[in-house]
């Protein structure tokens, strides 16, 4: 008998394949990008080199400084909303609404604005906050303004609203999904040992909730910290953040630019991700 | 002879839509006594529990505690404490944050709920645990430490939901001496909910038999197990025989149908026999009214061995036969 060795070859056969997709389609791109990132460029051609530039310009401009920034206020404005917000609806969903049908049905409702594109969802605001939208539309003729509402689109307002609009689903299922693994008779002992709504909330669900609310936060900070599309389309153009950066530096050929930027905001992220990880313990619930 | 800690169950009804779980109880409890709430599942036993608990709003009725009306109030104002039967402790808290828990809602100081804690995992043998988190501990160790929650907060009635359930049959004989122990140093009234007949006689006191959301008999242990008013309490207790007599029910205790070869009684046939240690128990069918059961003791047994599809004798004296109502 054989069996270890068969065992061992069968084992790698197996991971073969994910480990041979994951390679040619993560890996070497993210190898490619640290490589160009140490090459030169000109104003309309770039040559392999082994340099600082890129990244000595990157940290010399108070430009990176004041992008950066910005997506750190994005990313912690948009975790905080669809914190606050997915937790309440993922605790409505596991603490207040009794039958699982009704569940089920109330967490696919909330995937539905999925069933379209992120773009769609993102230009749909857009006629809705305008200067002659229907936002501005209403509130005129309630007589709550009487002049539109400027900030309502193109302003860091939209960016955020759509930024939470399209994100607070992150939240959600993983919060939800930590929820309803609580044991109900906790609560009841708790309320036996006397405490009010909000001390079971605070001292019994929301430490349960930990790693739930550490999931959600990763997929939100990510999401939004690597985002381009929703800043440019919701801001006019106005404000900018380190993914503009990179498209922008892309759009004019300048790729070793582009690949040091890339370079450091992915460390910036794995940075905040894994004091994150330190903070919970989150493979309990994978 | 009231006490000022008796527990009283005037009509107490609990429906859920058009299902009755609890129809129209009515019982008291003596204070300081080791009440055991006894019957099938779905009987109406758990419901009781929570109702009297404050965890299952009451229907209709009243649930009196040292003269007061406990059943509006919310739980942690009715002098009671509950033990859940999965033990219910908070995962993310130490053992002694977890006995501290209600100390800390009510905004005692850390080192004095520490302190406070302390004592009661003292009183129940688990000082040193204090600072384990609950998934290190074994089954037992949780039980106790769920019990020290309990009690920290000075209930009059203790109230157990299957305590013993989730445990192996060894730590379950020992926990609840202790539990018995417990319960007669601190002199509080105990209502321990289970399915086990050889549990409530162990522990109570009193015996509350029910079936079918109503009380079918309660009593001193006993006197629950050797007068049982209905069928259902004799064969729900176990070790009886019902046997039809002049027309009646009678209920007949297994130990005192004895078996002989030939002679006076009744003609049957062996069917099963199952060594008990102790005792061999032998089924026997061919009887009018239905099958028996014959516990003889092991020598007895022995002496004269019976095989499957042995005829036998069954005979009692009639001193034994104890009628049923129904």
């Amino acid at each position: 008998m054989s069996l270890p060795r068969s065992n061992t070859a069968t084992g790698w056969l197996l991971a073969a394949p994910l480990t041979l997709v994951l390679a040619f389609f993560l890996v070497l791109p993210i190898i490619m990008i640290v490589i160009v990132s140490f090459w030169g460029a000109t104003e309309f051609s770039i040559y392999p080199a082994f340099q600082f530039d890129n990244y000595k310009f990157l940290f010399g401009s108070s430009v990176t400084w004041a992008v950066f920034g910005n997506t750190f206020r994005y990313a912690l404005i948009t975790w905080a909303l669809t914190l606050g917000i997915g937790f309440t609806v993922a605790y409505f969903l596991a603490f207040h609404v009794r039958t699982l049908t009704w569940q089920i049905t109330l967490a696919l409702i909330c995937t539905v604005p999925f069933w379209t594109s992120n773009i769609i969802r993102m230009i749909s605001w857009i006629p809705f906050l305008g200067r002659n939208g229907i936002a501005n539309s209403t509130l005129l003729s309630m007589g709550v303004i009487d002049q539109p509402l400027e900030w309502l689109l193109f302003s860091d307002f939209s960016v955020m609203l759509t930024f939470v609009h399209i994100n607070t689903f992150f939240m959600i299922v993983p919060i939800l999904n930590t929820l309803l693994r609580i044991d109900k008779s906790l609560i009841e002992a708790a309320r036996d040992g006397g405490a009010t709504g909000p001390q079971i909330l605070w001292n019994v669900i929301l430490p349960l909730a930990k790693p739930g609310i550490m999931i959600g936060t990763i997929f939100v900070l990510t999401l939004v910290m690597g985002d381009f599309t929703t800043v440019r389309f919701m801001s006019g153009s106005q404000s900018a953040n380190v993914g503009r950066l990179i498209s922008n530096d892309v759009g004019l050929l300048q790729y070793p630019s582009a690949a040091a930027t890339s370079v450091v905001l992915l460390c910036t992220v794995l940075i905040v991700v894994t004091g994150l990880l330190r903070l919970v313990d989150i493979r309990k619930e994978l | 002879m009231r006490t000022p800690l008796d527990l009283e169950l005037v009509a107490l009804t609990k429906r859920y839509g058009t299902t009755v779980a609890v129809d129209r109880v009515s019982h008291l409890f003596p204070g300081g006594r080791y009440v055991c709430l006894l019957g099938p599942s779905g009987c109406g036993k758990s419901s009781t529990l929570r109702m009297i608990a404050g965890h299952e709003s009451v229907t209709d009725g009243a649930i009196l505690l040292a003269g007061k009306d406990i059943s509006r109030l919310p739980p942690a104002q009715r002098g009671t404490a509950m033990m859940f039967q999965n033990y219910a402790l908070f995962p993310h808290l130490s053992v002694i944050d977890n006995v501290a828990f209600s100390l800390k809602m009510k905004g005692v100081d850390k080192p004095t709920r520490h302190k406070a804690a302390a004592e009661m995992l003292d009183l129940v043998d688990m000082g040193s645990m204090a600072a384990r988190m609950p998934a290190q501990l074994s089954g037992g160790q949780q039980q106790r430490i769920a019990l020290a929650r309990a009690l920290i907060t000075k209930p009059q009635v203790l109230l157990l939901d299957e305590p013993l359930s989730a445990l192996d049959p060894f730590l379950r004989i020992r926990m609840r001496a202790e539990l018995k122990k417990l319960q007669r140093e601190l002199g509080i009234t105990f209502v321990h909910v289970t399915h086990g007949q050889d549990e409530a006689l162990a522990l109570a006191d009193e015996v509350v038999v029910m079936n079918n959301a109503v009380i079918e008999q309660a009593g001193p242990a006993r006197d629950v197990y050797n007068m049982p008013n209905t069928e259902f309490v004799a064969r729900f207790m176990g070790g009886h025989n019902v046997l039809t007599v002049g027309g009646m029910k009678h209920a007949l205790r297994a130990d005192r149908t004895r078996l002989v070869q030939s002679g006076e009684g009744l003609p049957v046939s062996v069917a099963s026999v199952e060594y008990q240690g102790a005792h061999v128990a032998v089924g026997l069918v061919g009887a009018p009214g239905g099958d028996l059961t014959a516990l003889v003791p092991e020598a007895e047994f022995y002496a004269s061995p019976l095989t499957l599809g042995d005829s036998a004798v069954a005979q009692w004296s009639p001193a034994d036969l104890h009628p049923l109502t129904q």
